[in-house]
């Protein structure tokens, strides 16, 4: 049952889109997003998928994994199209039952903003799918590097994320141990209602709590008796370096978000 | 026939098919104690959970107690209750506020009667030899971790299995500690007539509790019977990076040395007998 749960979705590839610095793809991801939110008709939409498309292409990235990401947050597309669809008035009547009215406005605004939310996760996936998360705790601390000035904690949070990424399958195994020895104990987590099923869920939550506090004790202790301090001239294994595929994947973007800007 | 496992192979990884048991026949009876070997990977882990019932095997047949598990709509209950199952570590999955209500845990998923409840609790604690009144209303999570072991084999105990597994149960406890789950076992096995499967890397243990050992190697039982018996291939076990328990090791290592001497012998005191009598009679030869 916890098997079915994969953390990081992650794709090994060596493509053109797995091989860009992490950096920069945090980067372009952010402006697109921007533009995306800036784009005023469907023009800019249709613009915008054919991009994805192609971006998705380059990445040989399976298409189905990429629409299979888009299927958690179907539920949100689909209570915003209604909502708007018979909530929003304005324009002509197209439509018509008893209290419910459908309204050309409504009509646009729900399809503009369920291809707004789609397309805006898709892109983000894409990042997701094709930067390991190691590489994107990396970026993420270098871009923030600039705000530790004024006092935000980069190389601590990027280590707070690559220790919690590390340490996920730990604790499903950690889950997976203790839910058997509860089951071995005639524990039953699978039947009852809603209610019970929280309750019973106690025999496995408690020790699991307790078994991560342990582990953050321990690994703090670890990691001070060997003189960790956050940030301090830390070297890395791994040096990023901007290349010019970097540079041109970034002016190409800049392109693309001015252009649907427009529209 | 308590427990009987035929042809059972188990594959946990679809896409390598890595196995974790292969092919694997075995019966046993009711009041034996199986000590199981191998090294880390064997299967030892995955053996033990077939019998009751967490894993369930990718083919094969397991027939525990009459009850065929593997089928669909087995009395997984019932089994769970004969067989009781005591993981490594098991002081990990400790979590009521009491100790009291962490083994009543157990016998109240049975729905038992609260007077019967009570009344196993205080015999389990008693088999652990920790005191009802003074550890029942104590928090698990203060006790020292071999009192918390304790306490999670007692609540294993109050399910009144049949037949008690256990897990690597010595591993992180004190010489003091082992000596106490030593005779634990021992005492469950004789007295309470528990048929009893040991997993362990002490063959100091194994040889000095079990009347059957089993050794595994990549999935499969590769050697199976009396510790005599088993203990009497010491190639075969280096060849598994097993090794002997220390006694039979200096028997092994005399007996290489020309003398003429038994090499079946796991305790201390029935070794040094016999030292003593080659020795002696050499002695007399002269």
């Amino acid at each position: 049952m916890l098997s079915d749960i994969t953390i990081g979705q992650y794709v090994h590839s060596n493509s053109i889109v797995h091989i860009l610095d992490p950096r920069i793809k945090i980067i372009i991801t952010i402006i697109l997003i921007t533009s995306l939110f800036l784009i005023g008709n469907f023009w800019g939409f249709a613009i915008f998928l054919g991009f994805n498309l192609i971006v998705i292409k380059l990445s040989q990235l399976p298409i189905k994994k990429v629409l299979r990401g888009l299927k958690p947050i179907l539920f949100l597309v689909l209570l915003t199209l209604i909502l708007h669809i018979f909530m929003t008035r304005g324009g002509e009547v197209l439509f018509q039952w008893k209290f419910l009215r459908i309204e050309s406005e409504g009509l646009f605004t729900g399809t503009f903003m369920a291809s707004r939310i789609l397309l805006l996760i898709m892109f983000t996936s894409i990042l997701t799918l094709t930067t390991s998360p190691l590489q994107l705790t990396d970026g993420i601390e270098y871009i923030l590097k600039p705000f530790k000035k004024i006092g935000v904690p980069a190389s601590e949070i990027s280590m707070m994320m690559t220790i919690a990424l590390r340490f996920i399958p730990t604790l499903m195994e950690e889950a997976e141990k203790i839910m058997k020895a509860q089951k071995a104990r005639g524990a039953d987590f699978e039947s009852g209602n809603i209610i019970q099923r929280a309750k019973n869920l106690i025999p496995l939550l408690v020790p699991l709590f307790i078994s991560a506090f342990r582990r953050a004790d321990e690994l703090a202790l670890a990691m001070e008796s060997r003189c960790y301090q956050g940030g301090k001239q830390r070297t890395r294994l791994h040096i990023m370096k901007l290349a010019t595929r970097d540079i041109i994947a970034l002016l190409l973007s800049i392109g693309l978000a001015v252009l649907v800007s427009f529209f | 026939m308590l427990i009987k496992l035929e042809n059972v192979t188990h594959i946990y990884d679809q896409e390598q098919q890595i196995k974790a048991l292969d092919d694997v026949d075995l019966e046993i009876e009711e009041h034996e104690f199986i000590g199981i070997v191998g090294h880390t990977g064997s299967g030892k882990t995955t053996l033990v959970q077939m019998f009751n019932s967490l894993i369930k095997p990718t083919s094969g047949r397991i027939v525990i107690d009459d009850i065929v598990t593997t089928e669909k709509k087995a009395d997984l209950k019932h089994v769970r209750q004969t067989v009781g199952l005591v993981f490594q570590y098991p002081e990990h999955q400790l979590f009521e506020e009491t100790v009291y209500g962490d083994i009543a845990f157990g016998p109240r998923n049975l729905k038992l009667s609260e007077d019967e409840i009570d009344e196993r609790v205080k015999h389990a604690l008693e088999l652990v030899g920790l005191d009802f009144d003074r550890f029942k209303d104590r928090s698990p999570f203060n006790l020292s971790g071999g009192q918390q072991r304790r306490v999670a084999i007692a609540g294993v105990l109050a399910m009144r299995p049949r037949v008690l597994i256990l897990d690597e149960p010595s591993a992180g406890l004190d010489p003091q500690g082992r000596e106490s789950l030593r005779s634990l076992l021992r005492r469950l096995h004789k007295s309470y007539n528990i048929t009893i499967i040991l997993i362990s890397h002490r063959m100091e243990e194994i040889t000095q509790l079990s009347t059957r050992v089993i050794v595994m190697d990549q999935g499969k039982i590769v050697l199976n019977g009396l510790p005599k018996e088993v203990f009497k291939h010491k190639g075969k076990l280096e060849s598994l990076s097993l090794e002997l328990p220390e006694i039979t090791e200096i028997l092994f290592m005399l007996k290489e040395r020309g003398c003429n001497i038994r090499t079946d012998i796991f305790s201390v005191k029935e070794a040094v007998d016999e030292i003593i009598k080659v020795i002696g009679s050499k002695e007399n030869a002269k």
